[in-house]
């Protein structure tokens, strides 16, 4: 789960990380408030969970809190790569002098976190990895050790960090860890890192993912969910224990498992069709769950046929029959269906469904070859 | 002869009791498994499975009592990390977790202190292991495959079982099939598992079934190029995946354009590994 950058900033500052001293706000009232409060200079950010805001106009500069205020109306009626705009961060404007990034990710080849710290900061940091890796540099964490102080001072090292500056960044890099550790998550990120002309380090921006297997220990982070990324298809999927991914074709797929759920979608492209969407009902769907998992890929006006391919495992062919059954008498549709049941309890699942005008399938490749075909016959 | 488990594996079941538990305890039993005994706190002194497994309070209570060797973890994930290091110190010798859902800061800090112990850990997030006709643990329907020559490892589940069942319809037979498990964060890898079905005598080819996330099928790849004498037919799910979408699996993403299909089909392609186009090809690629 993507964490906003005022959130993830006042986490940072939780743990003795020194942010801007800044507000969010809804509304442009409460920006110019906000605004007025801090005095001087302000930047308005908008907060969204997609990269790119500066570029297309989410952060601007303001004299005082009037211009504050106009900004915040621009801001907040903007929508950033198709999100839009809910909230704006008003932060105290600095003088910049030098820009660090500093990171700390999970390393999963390595079963370690990593730290990352490089005097090229303020920038796309994958632009810097890609091109100049050597600008970037890295140390392993042990996780029954944490973070240790000699690699905090290589890192300063490493980065040509003037001495006066060192004691402020253990502070901050020993923060970040905190942050990073406590909240259980899979990227702590500050770019840029400032030193600003008064010679003082401050996080500008930060950013926060959380792992989210580990959210049930973290209700509070739990409610700073942001659904406005997610598709409302994908909410209601999540809502109903279902993993749905919508995509751009025309084949809707309802697998059981994740792999094969995306080897079923590989197959449909390898004979010529596209996939609608990914989605996994788990392991031992009932019928309740197969229904609510056909009204969602049917909400998807692109899909043009519907493949079932249910491998029974623990999840029994009867069962999903019967849940497609249901769904049917619920939803009144035209779409053509084609259905692969294999494994346990499948002839009892092809039999519930021989009255059901429903196309079936032996093998995979049938089934797909099958579903390219009743998607083309229905455009 | 077989790859980490056969007919005399001893297992104790942590979470015997639960409902998943007690009804994949009993598919296992029914298969042959020696299913020993079975872990709960609060529960020790019960028997279960019509009377026929006890149950334990604590791993190393039933480990002394059973000479459970193996221990099978199918807990909530809340449980899992502290399941997994409670075998460990127990000293079984092979750990199984099928438990879905374990963060990745406790399997990083679980992996760091398993290095110091003699144990395999096979999971979190997996189906299992299964040598036909000897001893199943886990998910892996019994039926879908028969004993053979072919060895399978996989980061999926019911995939496997395609693979599994597509082979047994050509009357192939597999030496053992491991389920490494979809976390990024787990016990062993493909290497690992590829190096035993080089060693074991009976494996006279392989099954690799990768997905999109991570280099593990790249290094798998090397490892294949550099090492390995026996044949290896690979499949890479994921091809059409969007970037920076997680598939399901917590492992399977494409983060910074890393882990992609096509990387992972040209480095085993180049390692000299057939790769299929779909499943159901693996069985004729094999007989080639």
């Amino acid at each position: 789960m993507k964490l906003h950058e005022y959130i993830s900033k006042d986490i940072f500052a939780a743990y003795g990380v020194p942010t801007p001293k800044g507000h969010v706000a809804a509304t442009p009232k409460e920006a110019g408030k906000i605004a007025k409060d801090l005095g001087g200079r302000v930047v308005v950010k908008a907060q969204v969970l997609v990269g790119g805001r500066g570029k297309a106009g989410g952060i601007k500069l303001a004299e005082n809190a009037k211009e504050a205020r106009t900004a915040a109306e621009e801001i907040l009626a903007m929508e950033i790569k198709g999100l839009p705009v809910r909230k704006v961060l008003i932060d105290p404007a600095v003088e910049i002098a030098t820009e660090i990034y500093l990171g700390i990710t999970n390393d999963r080849a390595a079963r370690q976190p990593v730290i990352m710290a490089s005097a090229a900061g303020g920038v796309d940091i994958e632009e810097v990895a890609a091109k100049t890796p050597e600008k970037i540099i890295r140390a392993h964490v042990n996780p029954l050790l944490g973070l240790q102080d000699y690699q905090v001072r290589d890192l300063a090292v490493s980065i040509e960090l003037e001495r006066e500056h060192w004691d402020a960044f253990h502070k901050v890099t020993q923060g970040l860890w905190q942050a990073y550790q406590r909240s259980d998550a899979t990227l702590a990120e500050i770019n840029p890192l400032v030193i600003t002309k008064d010679g003082e380090l401050l996080a500008v921006d930060g950013k926060m993912l959380i792992d989210d297997n580990a959210l049930y220990r973290h209700a509070d982070l739990e409610a700073h969910r942001d659904i406005d990324v997610e598709a409302p298809a994908e909410v209601e999927a999540r809502e109903n224990e279902l993993t749905y991914i919508k995509l751009d074709g025309e084949i809707g797929c309802m697998v059981n498992g994740a792999g094969l759920a995306m080897a079923t979608m590989d197959i449909i492209k390898l004979f010529g069709g596209e996939p609608a969407n990914f989605l996994d009902i788990g392991g031992g769907a009932n019928a309740e769950k197969v229904a609510a998992a056909l009204r969602i890929i049917l909400q998807d006006k692109n899909v043009k046929a519907v493949l079932f391919n249910i491998f029974g495992g623990i999840t029994r062919g009867d069962e999903v029959a019967k849940g497609i059954l249901e769904a049917l008498k619920q939803i009144k549709t035209d779409v053509p269906m084609v259905v692969r049941l294999v494994g346990t309890n499948a002839e009892e699942g092809r039999a519930l469904l021989a009255d059901a005008n429903m196309i079936t399938a032996e093998s995979l490749a049938e089934a797909a070859q099958k579903a390219v075909q009743a998607a083309q016959g229905s455009k | 002869m077989a790859i980490l488990a056969n007919k005399d594996t001893r297992v104790v079941v942590q979470g015997i009791t639960g409902r998943e538990g007690s009804f994949h305890s009993q598919l296992m039993l029914d298969y042959g498994t020696k299913v020993v005994a079975g872990m709960r706190p609060g529960k020790g002194g019960e028997w279960v499975l019509d009377g026929k497994v006890p149950v334990f309070d604590s791993v190393k209570v039933a480990v002394e009592a059973t000479g459970a060797d193996t221990s099978m973890i199918i807990v909530p994930a809340v449980a899992a990390p502290d399941s997994i290091l409670e075998a460990a110190d127990a000293g079984v010798r092979l750990i199984i977790c099928l438990t879905e859902g374990v963060p990745i800061q406790d399997m990083m800090r679980v992996r760091a202190y398993l290095d110091f112990k003699q144990v395999t850990l096979i999971g979190p997030n997996c189906p299992g292991l299964l040598t036909p006709s000897q001893t199943k643990i886990g998910f892996i329907p019994g039926n879908i495959s028969m004993p053979g020559n072919v060895g399978v490892v996989s980061r999926s589940g019911t995939l496997t079982y395609e693979v599994l069942n597509a082979l047994k319809q050509e009357g192939m037979g597999c030496s053992t099939c491991v389920g490494i498990g979809g976390d990024p964060v787990k016990g062993i890898s493909f290497i690992e598992v590829l190096q035993m079905f080089e060693d074991d005598p009976l494996t006279d080819q392989v099954v690799m079934i990768g997905e999109i996330g991570g280099t593990d099928e790249e290094k798998a790849a090397e490892y294949i190029n550099e090492k390995m004498t026996k044949p290896v037919v690979g499949f890479i799910a994921g091809k059409t995946a969007p970037p920076g979408k997680r598939m399901g699996h917590a492992g399977a993403i494409v983060e910074g354009g890393a882990g992609t299909a096509k990387d992972k089909v040209e480095a085993l392609k180049k390692a000299g590994v057939q790769v299929a186009d779909h499943p159901e090809q693996i069985p004729e690629m094999l007989k080639k």
